[in-house]
C-alpha cells in the first residue's frame, strides 16, 4: 500500500458524495421496514396472506428479510463504487 | 512456520467445517440408536454436553497462540462467510436460544421488537461502522475512540462504557449457561455455573480471539442445526410440510379462532393490543423505543463490532455483515414459528382437555418445573409451577389452571413433536453452544479492554508481547471468576438484564463511533461528553428508576414529567412518561448525540491532521493517516 493518498481533493469528495447517498438510501429503506411498517402494524393486520395478517409478517419476517438485503446491497454497491474509483483494498 | 499451518488451515475451512458437520450429524444418530437399545436419557444427555464441551476445548487448545495479532484479532485471516457464522454465535445467547420463542408465546406480536431489533441493529453496523473500523485496522474499540477523540481520556470513557455493558451481559450469559447445565445434568445451580466457565476459559484462555472464532463457527452449526429440527418436524406434523417458516400462517389462524372460542383479550397476531379489541398508543411507542435501543445497542457493543476488526479486508468485512445477518436471520425468522406451533398445541390439545388424557410433554417438562397444569388441590406437589394457583378441581385443564415458563417452548417442542429423546439432547446441546459462545465473545471484549487499553495503553506502554500475554490471560480468568461468582450469587432473576446492556452500549458508543466516522468537524471534546452524557443519562435513569421509583416519580413531577409505577421483579419500578425502562436507551441515545454536536461547535474545529485521519479511514486503499500523539497497536 502506498502512504499517499490514493486520490485527489476532488476526486474524494465525489467518492464520499457516492457513499453518503448509498448510505442515506439504504437508512431510509432500514427506517421505513423498521419503524414505519411497526408504526401501521394494527392497519397493515387487516390484510391477511396465507394466514399472515400482514402486520404481524413483516415484524417477524419481511422486514427481516429487507434487513438482509440492505446488508447484501450496501456490500455490493459500496465495491462497485470502490472500483470506479480504484479504492479497493483487495 | 505458524503463518503456514494457518494458512493450509484457512485455505481448507470449507473441508473441515464440512467433516466436523457431517460428524455432529453422524454422531447424533450414534445417540439416538443407543437410546433405541435403552441406554437411559440422563447418560444421553451427559455424552452431548461433555462431547460438544470436549469439542470445543480442543478447538481452543490447536488454537493455541503466541501471537498479539492471533491473539486480538485473529490474525486477520478469517474470510467473510465464516466471520458471519462466528458472529452469529457471538451475537445468538442462551436468552435467544431457548427464551426468544418463548417470550414471543407470550407476547405475541409486541414480542416481536426483539426479533428486529436485534437484527435490524445490522444495517447500522454494516452501512455506518463496520467497514470504517476495519480500516482503521486496530485492536478495540476504545483504540478507535482513543485515535479519533485524542487520547485517552476518551479511551478511558469508552472502556468505562464498554465495561458496564459487557459485564452486565456476561453474566446474563453465565446465568443461561448455568440454568442449562443445571437441567440436563441435575446439578446444582451454583456447581453448574462453574461447570459452564470451565468450558468457557477453554475455548478463549489459550488462543485468544483466534480460538474464539474456530469454535464459534462450530457452536454456530450446532446452535442452529438444534433449533431448526425440531420445529421442522413439528411443522411437517401439524401441517404436512416441512417448512416452518412459511406453514406457521396456518397455525396462526387456527389460534385466532380458538382465542375468540377460549375468550382470550390479547390476540396472538394482534399489534398493540389494549385489551377492547383496539390499539394502544402506550404499546406502541414502548415497541418503537424498544426496538431503537436495541438497534443501536447492537451497533454498539464491542464483543460485536470486534468481530469485524478480523477480516482480511474492509471490503470482505462489509460482506461478512450480510453473512452475519443472515445466519442470525435463519434462527429469529423461525423463532415465532416455535411460538405459533406451541401454543397452538396448548389450546388445542391442553386446555379443556381431561386431566387423566394430558399429553405426555406436560408431565416430562412439569416435573422439570417450566409447565404446571394446576386443576388438583395438591397440583403444587407435583408441579412446581403451581404454587399460588388454585386450580376447581374438575378433572379438566381450564385457561386459567395451565402455567408454562418461557423456556419450555423451545425445551419442550421435540416431545410435542414426537421425536425421540435425543433431540432434546441436541437441544440442550445447541442452547448450550449458544450461551458458551455469547459468553467467550463478551469476556474477551472485556478483558482485552483491561488488558490492551488500561494495562498496555495506560499503564505500561513499554510491556513486552510475553508480558501483554500473559496480563490479558490473568484478566481472563480473573473477570471470568468474578461473571460466575456473581451469576451464582444473583441467580436467575436477571435476565432482563441483556436489554440494560443495550441501552447502555446505546447511549454510550453509538453516537461517538459514528459521528467520528462520518462527521469531520466532531471534536476531541465533543466526542469525549457525548459518550459522558449518554452513558451517565442512560445509568441515572436506570438507577433511580430500577430502585428509587417513587421518589423518582416525586422529583420528576416537579418538572411536569409524569411518572408511572409498575410493580415488577418485586420493586416498584417508574417508567417515565410509560415507557419501560429497559428502553432507557431512548433518553440516552439522542443526547449523546446533541452533546456531541454541540460541545464541537463551542470547541476549537479539528486539527488538519485529524481531518486526514478521518478521510483516511474513510477509503479502504491506502495507509491510515494516524493524527499526532495517537500511537498505532500494531507492533
Amino acid at each position: 500500500m502506498s502512504d499517499k493518498n490514493p486520490l485527489s481533493k476532488e476526486q474524494f469528495a465525489e467518492y464520499w458524495r457516492r457513499t453518503s447517498n448509498l448510505m442515506w438510501t439504504l437508512m431510509i429503506i432500514w427506517a421505513i421496514f423498521g419503524y414505519v411498517v411497526p408504526f401501521f402494524a394494527a392497519e397493515l393486520n387487516r390484510i391477511v396472506i396465507f394466514g399472515f395478517p400482514l402486520g404481524f409478517y413483516f415484524g417477524a419476517q419481511g422486514s427481516l428479510i429487507v434487513f438482509v438485503v440492505i446488508c447484501f446491497w450496501n456490500a455490493f454497491a459500496q465495491d462497485k463504487i470502490d472500483d470506479e474509483f480504484g479504492v479497493s483494498d483487495e | 512456520m505458524a503463518m503456514k499451518v494457518e494458512g493450509g488451515f484457512v485455505a481448507n475451512l470449507g473441508r473441515i467445517y464440512a467433516w466436523y458437520t457431517g460428524g455432529f450429524i453422524g454422531f447424533t444418530i450414534f445417540l439416538g440408536i443407543l437410546e433405541a437399545v435403552g441406554v437411559p436419557n440422563k447418560v444421553i444427555g451427559y455424552l452431548f454436553v461433555f462431547l460438544t464441551l470436549a469439542v470445543y476445548a480442543i478447538i481452543g487448545v490447536l488454537a493455541r497462540t503466541a501471537q498479539l495479532s492471533e491473539y486480538y484479532v485473529a490474525g486477520r485471516v478469517v474470510p467473510a462467510f465464516y466471520n458471519g457464522m462466528a458472529t452469529g454465535a457471538d451475537w445468538m445467547s442462551a436468552a435467544s436460544f431457548i427464551g426468544m420463542a418463548g417470550s414471543l408465546y407470550f407476547l405475541g406480536y409486541d414480542g416481536l421488537a426483539f426479533v428486529l431489533g436485534w437484527t435490524g441493529g445490522y444495517c447500522l453496523v454494516g452501512v455506518l461502522q463496520a467497514p470504517y473500523l476495519r480500516k482503521f485496522g486496530q485492536y478495540t474499540v476504545p483504540d478507535f475512540f482513543a485515535a479519533r477523540f485524542g487520547g485517552n481520556v476518551a479511551r478511558f470513557w469508552a472502556v468505562v462504557v464498554l465495561i458496564t455493558a459487557s459485564f452486565t451481559y456476561v453474566v446474563a450469559q453465565i446465568v443461561g449457561v448455568g440454568i442449562i447445565t443445571s437441567r440436563f445434568l441435575g446439578l446444582d445451580f451454583q456447581v453448574a455455573c462453574f461447570v459452564g466457565l470451565v468450558g468457557i476459559l477453554l475455548c478463549s484462555m489459550l488462543g485468544g480471539m483466534k480460538a474464539v472464532t474456530w469454535t464459534q463457527v462450530a457452536q454456530y452449526i450446532i446452535l442452529i442445526i438444534a433449533y431448526l429440527i425440531p420445529v421442522i418436524v413439528m411443522s411437517a406434523k401439524v401441517t404436512g410440510v416441512p417448512i416452518p417458516q412459511l406453514m406457521y400462517g396456518q397455525a396462526l389462524e387456527k389460534i385466532t379462532a380458538l382465542e375468540k372460542t377460549l375468550g382470550i383479550a390479547l390476540p396472538h397476531a394482534a399489534a398493540y393490543p389494549d385489551g377492547k379489541g383496539g390499539a394502544s398508543a402506550l404499546k406502541m411507542w414502548n415497541f418503537l423505543a424498544l426496538n431503537l435501543c436495541l438497534m443501536v445497542g447492537t451497533a454498539a457493543l464491542p464483543h460485536i463490532l470486534m468481530r469485524y476488526f478480523t477480516t482480511p479486508s474492509v471490503r470482505q468485512a462489509r460482506m461478512s455483515v450480510g453473512w452475519s445477518l443472515f445466519f442470525i436471520f435463519l434462527l429469529y425468522f423461525t423463532a415465532p414459528s416455535y411460538a405459533a406451533f406451541a401454543k397452538l398445541e396448548v389450546y388445542q390439545n391442553v386446555i379443556g382437555s381431561q386431566m387423566a388424557n394430558l399429553p405426555g410433554w406436560i408431565a416430562e417438562w412439569g416435573r422439570v418445573g417450566v409447565v404446571g397444569a394446576c386443576d388438583a388441590p395438591n397440583a403444587a406437589q407435583i408441579y412446581s409451577m403451581c404454587r399460588g394457583v388454585t386450580g376447581n378441581n374438575d378433572g379438566v385443564l381450564q385457561l386459567a389452571e395451565f402455567r408454562i415458563n418461557t423456556d419450555a417452548v423451545v425445551l419442550a417442542t421435540p416431545e410435542i413433536a414426537g421425536l425421540p429423546y435425543v433431540i432434546s439432547g441436541l437441544v440442550a446441546a445447541g442452547g448450550l453452544a449458544a450461551a458458551l459462545s455469547t459468553a467467550d465473545g463478551l469476556l474477551l471484549a472485556i478483558a482485552n479492554a483491561l488488558s490492551h487499553d488500561i494495562y498496555y495503553k495506560m499503564i505500561d506502554p513499554q510491556a513486552d508481547t510475553k508480558r501483554r500475554l500473559i496480563t490479558s490471560r490473568v484478566l481472563l480468568l480473573l473477570v471470568a471468576l468474578i461473571a460466575a461468582y456473581v451469576a451464582g450469587v444473583l441467580g436467575a432473576d436477571i435476565l432482563f438484564l441483556v436489554s440494560w446492556a443495550f441501552s447502555i452500549a446505546a447511549a454510550g458508543l453509538f453516537a461517538g463511533i459514528v459521528l467520528g466516522i462520518w462527521s469531520k468537524n466532531t471534536t476531541n471534546a465533543g466526542g469525549i461528553w457525548g459518550v459522558i452524557a449518554g452513558y451517565g443519562a442512560c445509568m441515572i435513569v436506570l438507577v433511580f428508576t430500577e430502585f428509587y421509583g417513587p421518589a423518582f416519580k416525586a422529583f420528576l413531577a416537579n418538572f411536569g414529567i409524569p411518572v408511572d409505577i409498575v410493580r415488577i421483579r418485586g420493586r416498584e419500578v417508574g417508567y417515565i412518561l410509560g415507557i419501560n425502562n429497559i428502553s432507557c436507551g431512548i433518553f440516552g441515545i439522542p443526547l449523546s448525540f446533541i452533546v456531541t454536536y454541540l460541545v464541537s461547535r463551542v470547541t476549537t474545529a479539528p486539527s488538519q491532521e485529524m481531518q486526514d485521519f478521518v478521510e483516511s479511514i474513510r477509503v479502504p486503499a491506502g495507509k491510515v493517516r494516524l493524527a499526532e500523539g495517537a500511537q498505532a497497536a500494531t507492533e
